[in-house]
């Protein structure tokens, strides 16, 4: 089922490491290590999705205003951005299985490319909250915002909790995007110029995407709680 | 397969001389390993130089205890004292000391493969917490720290003026490190098993650091992250756990025993599983009730998650939150004492033999009973308002972790050491340290229990004159059993140059690890081992007429 530009790997070439028994062990166990993986990181956000809820339990006006402050529109591009790297990243998933080398490569170059156009976006988004001063710490001067038609009943300063929740947040997951894609060039790299994967040895493109779709997730979550409700 | 019969004719004709330990001696074979045997190896030595930090720390504030003044150092050392003491032994050895070196050496060993599923994300985990040790060294370096090892804001956050930063960094790291060791033996247990060796053929200790396992993988990324926003607020005073911005204190603790309180169970369960091991060899019996322990293991993981806010009774919550968490944490109660009858029951009909391993197996029984006994005092919502902060708890916990934990891991060690080493230690002397540390743990905290319930408060370096005996007591202990451990680290390095040989099988003992080579070979078999008996298949007391 292999095309013809993917490299033949005979059986007996140790394309798994030594301490497996056999190509179904490797990938099995690798399945499973990456879905345990991906549960610690669903604890390690949800430390920080658990003080969002509390909070905004507790300052529901601080929140609503937060939100006023945030640019959707940014937000609602960026999710799309992120929704279709997914699917171009399920793509090559598809095609590194079935050995389609062209398609695979495009695939994952278009993931790549949209996960960056999200950091660039990101990057907009950040500096006009440095503009405006709403970066608490390092630059809190709220000017732009019109706390007075708000009708705030908690006190206006509690609006830096909801922006240390939202530069905390959306950071971490943008810390995950820079990862991701520095992982995705060092695997788009063994892809142009050795073409390692193949429908034989698939197994790091596969890890990646659970990878990729899981801050994928984060934001779908990340996206409505912030900038929406 | 053919790939796999290849590799084994390699290891017949050419490795079968050569074990783990000689098999190569460069720098870069030992620190860059991706063996397990090794790796386990390095985190023995690097938790080693932690502890005895910790343990020096430890020594410091109970000479200061000697006297009821505060002569000897000032309060604000005092407290370094005790934080130190506590992150370092609490991040740097308890939590790390029995998965990353006994469960890291024999857990593939147990399940009958060449290694951990992720031999690289292993040697990852070692350098992480190489990393998180620079942490805490800065921390030192730096000054320490003095907000006790819980960091509650806004102490940690706003008032202390030592180097909390570092501290969050290097637990924050260590907890990675765990993370990562975590998801690594749940794998394994999982998908490398050998042919025949199915769950319930599995020994308890392998059991036991499965549940450790889960607890270390879902529990750590929340100290992580809340340790994460303590730093995050300590740098750039963001407010997250600041009244004065609306942010909550209470928050913070509860956050940070969402992953403490469980935390005490990744430092107790690898010690069942040490447990069980030793008692059903030194009394060549089969374990009592092997279903009932191996579930008790993951009935703690499991409750361990639900019982954090008994730490928080008397810290603004609710009566009826306190009610919950209270009726969860006896339940707590109830696997560790099944666990106790049946290690208890398994010496009935049994030959039992006291070799030092043994000796410390016991001890651990003992010690342990009572400082889970005296949790239920402290998880009783009533009896924790005046026992809240004492010498009590402190007495209740060393209990669990020095009198559970530390037993235990030294009752693994003399039992396992001949096996990772291939030497024996004297085993006179060995017996002889056994009771030393005994007593001189009962010596160290037995009088806490008085002074708490006379109402002494921790984390103070004055108390009132009538309470001197006690102290003088303690510290006396203290003295005792730092000389025990002292020996035994001495003791285990001189076997490692003159201990006698020790053979494959010294102790008699059954499971996988006993039909390899003592030390092993890099790839542990030399044919994956098929599995046809269950675990623990000792004879009983007909074992003594065979030899008779």
């Amino acid at each position: 089922m292999s095309s013809n530009s993917v490299p033949e790997i005979g059986p007996s070439t140790p394309y798994f490491a030594g301490h497996f028994e056999d190509v179904d062990q490797k990938i099995e166990s690798d399945i499973l290590g990456m879905w345990l993986f991906l549960a610690q990181e669903i604890m390690f956000f949800g430390g920080l999705f658990t003080a969002y809820s509390v909070y905004r339990h507790a300052y529901p006006d601080i929140f609503q205003l937060g939100a006023d402050q945030l640019n959707y529109l940014m937000g609602a591009g960026n999710t799309m951005f992120l929704l279709i790297s997914s699917l171009t990243m399920a793509m090559t998933v598809y095609y590194t299985q079935h050995g389609q080398f062209r398609k695979q490569l495009l695939c994952f170059l278009a993931t790549m490319i949209f996960g960056s156009l999200f950091l660039v976006v990101k990057y907009f988004e950040y500096k006009e909250k440095w503009d405006h001063g709403l970066v608490p710490g390092l630059n809190w001067d709220p000017h732009t915002v019109d706390f007075a038609a708000a009708n705030l009943t908690s006190p206006p300063e509690n609006l830096k909790l909801y922006f240390i929740l939202y530069f905390t947040m959306t950071g971490l997951h943008a810390l995950h995007m820079v990862i991701g894609i520095g992982i995705g060039i060092a695997i788009f790299i063994n892809m142009l110029l050795w073409k390692k994967y193949g429908p034989n040895r698939y197994m790091a493109v596969e890890m990646f995407g659970f990878y990729w779709h899981f801050v994928d997730i984060v934001w779908v979550f990340l996206f409505p709680l912030i900038y929406l409700i | 397969m053919a790939v796999v019969a290849d590799r084994q004719i390699i290891h017949e004709t050419e490795i079968r001389p050569r074990h783990y330990l000689n098999v190569n001696h460069s720098f870069w074979s030992w620190f860059f390993t991706t063996d397990h045997k090794r790796i386990a190896m390095l985190y023995l030595g690097t938790i080693t130089v932690f502890f005895l930090m910790g343990g020096v720390f430890a020594l410091l504030f109970r000479l200061e205890l000697m006297t009821p003044e505060g002569d000897l150092f000032q309060a604000d050392t005092y407290n370094r004292f005790f934080t130190l003491h506590g992150v370092l032994m609490i991040f740097f050895f308890l939590v790390p000391s029995i998965p990353a070196t006994l469960g890291n050496f024999l857990l593939p060993i147990m399940v009958g493969c060449r290694d951990l599923a992720f031999p690289k994300v292993n040697l990852a985990s070692y350098w992480i917490f190489v990393f998180a040790g620079m942490f805490g060294v800065g921390m030192l370096a730096s000054g320490g720290v003095d907000t006790g090892w819980t960091f509650y804001a806004p102490l940690s956050t706003h008032y202390s003026n030592t180097s909390v930063f570092m501290a969050a960094m290097a637990a924050f790291f260590a907890g990675f490190a765990s993370i990562l060791t975590g998801v690594n033996f749940i794998v394994t247990v999982h998908k490398m098993r050998a042919p025949g060796l199915t769950w319930f053929r599995l020994p308890l200790f392998v059991w036991a650091q499965y549940a450790t396992g889960i607890i270390m993988m879902l529990g750590t990324p929340v100290i992580a992250i809340t340790l994460f926003l303590v730093a995050l607020e300590r740098v750039w005073g963001v407010g997250i756990f600041d009244p004065a911005h609306g942010g909550d204190p209470v928050l913070f603790q509860h956050m940070f025993w969402f992953y403490s309180h469980p935390a005490v169970y990744i430092m107790i369960l690898p010690g069942f599983g040490v447990i069980s091991e030793v008692i059903a060899c030194f009394s060549r019996n089969k374990i009592f009730g092997y279903h009932f322990i191996a579930f008790s293991s993951l009935a703690i993981a499991v409750l361990g998650f639900f019982v954090w806010g008994h730490h928080m009774f008397i810290a603004g919550q609710s009566v009826y939150t306190g009610v919950v968490f209270s009726l969860i944490t006896m339940l707590v109660a109830v696997p560790s004492a099944i666990k106790v009858f049946n290690w208890t029951a398994t010496f009935y009909g049994g030959n039992v033999t006291l070799e030092s391993p043994m000796l410390y197996a016991i001890g651990f029984m003992g010690l342990f009973t009572v400082g889970g006994l005296t949790g239920l005092f402290l998880a009783a919502m009533g009896m924790d308002v005046p026992l809240h902060d004492t010498y009590f708890v402190v007495a209740h916990f060393h209990y669990v972790m020095v009198g559970g934990m530390v037993m235990a891991f030294m009752a693994g060690l003399h039992f396992w050491w001949p096996k990772m080493t291939g030497r024996m230690y004297p085993e006179f002397i060995a017996k002889f340290n056994a009771v030393i540390v005994f007593l001189g743990f009962n010596a160290t905290f037995f009088p806490q229990f008085i002074l708490g319930w006379l109402g002494m408060p921790r984390r103070y370096h004055a108390y009132p004159e009538e309470w001197q005996v006690l102290n003088v007591m303690s510290t006396a202990g203290a003295t005792i059993l730092g000389f025990g451990f002292t020996l035994a680290i001495a003791y285990f390095i001189w076997s490692l140059f003159y201990g006698e040989r020790a053979g494959n099988n010294p102790w008699g003992a059954k499971g996988l690890e006993w039909t390899i080579e003592s030390p092993p070979t890099t790839h542990n078999f030399h044919h994956i081992p098929t599995v046809t008996e269950d675990p623990y298949n000792y004879t009983g007391r007909e074992e003594v007429n065979v030899q008779q």
